[in-house]
């Protein structure tokens, strides 16, 4: 058996759950969610179930010619099942901050900003957050400025928002009612007691709790044969250290 | 010959008056650095940009330079690159003010202006500290009788003009018509600016309407105030099918932009070197 990196094991992760999923769009700097949508691309392909996906920093992959106002338009209207999100700080809420940490607008440390996450948040019906880092530092029991609400009263319209949350420690799932997260996997690296300190919220244990799953081979195969080629395109620096050192 | 008058990298420069609105275009639809180079040796001051909708050498470049008294936006990084050092530093030591904004707002407020209508909805955004910190933005109900919720909010923004808008594209064709390709956002900020202009990297002989294919990836000449013709003008930000960024200077940039006698340094040095043609 070949050895198996890391963002490999969170890539194939992520490619689970957008099993069921007709769009997946993918914005910036967002190389690891990028190989995982390709990936459910290929594996797909020769199904009835094709798979659609947009990475906008790609050039082939852009499926949008009417300028970068599409992306939103078409995620307005529902046409974008999955998207992801990062954040400097994601809080128990699953709300998030793009901006920066420290007292609003003068600010310690001051970030690049929200994106189009204040409207994507609300429309997709399937946000995936993305931290790979998992410290008390970016998983806070409270976020310093709300780029995006996790969750929104009735009388806003919100067919969207968090799903999932993946770091590289831990899967977690979010339940909008109770504005909690529940985790579902996690790294066998890690024991779940080292995951609850290393995390600044309180989240809802699960008693079938399960590791991360090991890629296949053929899904190995694949990433490193196919996807990796594709990413050379558009996340050059990525897909180098990753595949090509 | 061709059928405009052409101006210089200077002569456009020169459109750009202390404390104007600026439209600024993103990374990825035509940076236009040559001008923004002569703006900084102009000492243009208390500039306010409006990016569509981020900004990544260029909106640091000219706040390191003290050309910018606000920004209106949805990001500034650079990308690959890391964090866009001089910005940080102003707004973490409240050197410029920041109207901190979301992509699709920044389009819509400049939609609002193509249609000349006073505001424009826009789903989401309420519950964010975004909304809570924008005091031209406001909430009103759903005014439409066929919702189906009671109450419903919905954030309306305000339309916005912009003074002048300058990027840089591939081509202009001897009637003065410059192809955008799919850069739509380029026909909306020109749409909804009072004044456009445009550098390129060549001139070709032929009318763009002669070719329906062509037409439909063209900014018509009617909305664009000036052109001038300069190899390289994006540089060291990339242009579609001409150049890619240029990895090497965007990681001497960033090195240099961390300390502001560093950055001045930096660009003592890029004035001097005179990288763009036609200046």
């Amino acid at each position: 058996m070949t050895e198996i990196f890391q963002s490999e094991i969170i890539i194939s992760e992520i490619t689970n759950l957008l099993k069921d999923d007709k769009h997946v769009a993918i914005g910036a700097a967002s190389p690891i969610p990028g190989s995982a949508a390709l990936l459910a691309q290929e594996e797909r392909k020769n199904t009835n179930s094709k798979l659609q996906v947009t990475i906008l920093h790609s050039q082939k992959f852009n499926n949008f010619t009417d300028g970068s106002r599409e992306l939103f338009d078409a995620s307005a209207q529902g046409r974008i099942d999955t998207f992801f999100l990062g954040g400097v700080q994601i809080d128990g809420e699953a709300n998030i901050n793009l901006v920066g940490t420290g007292t609003y607008p003068k600010l310690n440390k001051r970030f690049s900003g929200s994106f189009g996450s204040a409207l994507m948040y609300f429309v997709v019906p399937k946000i995936i957050l993305f931290r790979e880092e998992h410290t008390p530092r970016t998983l806070v029991k409270k976020v310093d400025f709300i780029s995006a609400p996790g969750t929104s009263p009735s009388n806003i319209f919100r067919p969207g928002g968090p799903k999932y949350l993946i770091t590289n420690r831990a899967l977690f799932s979010f339940n909008r009612k109770d504005k909690k997260f529940k985790i579902e996997k996690i790294n066998p690296e890690f024991s779940l007691d080292e995951v609850i300190k290393s995390t600044g919220f309180e989240f809802k244990t699960n008693k079938n709790l399960k590791y991360f799953t090991m890629p296949s081979q053929k899904r190995i195969d694949i990433l490193r044969n196919i996807i990796a080629q594709k990413l050379l395109n558009f996340y050059p620096q990525f897909a180098k250290k990753l595949w090509f050192s | 010959m061709v059928n405009f008058t052409q101006l210089t990298v200077k002569d456009i420069a020169k459109e750009v008056k202390d404390n104007c609105l600026l439209g600024i275009p993103a990374d990825y639809s035509g940076v236009p650095m040559s001008v923004t180079i002569e703006i900084i040796k102009n000492k243009v001051k208390g500039l306010r940009l409006y990016c569509l909708p981020l900004t990544t050498i260029q909106g640091d470049m000219l706040i390191g330079a003290g050309c910018v008294n606000e920004i209106e936006t949805a990001a500034v990084t650079l990308g690959e690159y890391g964090q866009a050092p001089r910005f940080q530093d102003a707004i973490e030591n409240s050197k410029i003010n920041i109207k901190d904004s979301t992509c699709p707002a920044l389009h819509a407020q400049l939609q609002a202006t193509e249609k000349s209508v006073p505001f424009m909805p826009l789903r989401g955004i309420l519950g964010s500290d975004l909304y809570k910190n924008r005091n031209d933005w406001s909430v009103i109900e759903n005014p439409m009788n066929y919702s189906n919720t009671n109450d419903e909010k919905i954030v309306i923004l305000p339309a916005v003009q912009l003074d002048v808008l300058i990027f840089h594209a591939s081509k202009a064709d001897i009637n003065g018509n410059i192809q955008i390709g799919r850069r739509r956002e380029l026909a909306t900020l020109a749409h909804a600016s009072k004044k456009v202009y445009v550098t390129v990297e060549e001139i070709v002989d032929e009318d763009f309407f002669d070719c329906e294919l062509k037409a439909a990836a063209t900014l018509p000449s009617l909305y664009i105030d000036g052109i001038s013709l300069g190899k390289n003008g994006a540089w060291p930000c990339g242009l579609t099918d001409y150049y890619d960024i240029d990895s090497n200077e965007m990681s001497k940039y960033a090195r240099a932009a961390k300390y502001q006698e560093t950055f001045d340094e930096y660009m003592r040095d890029f004035i001097s070197q005179n990288y763009y043609s036609n200046i």
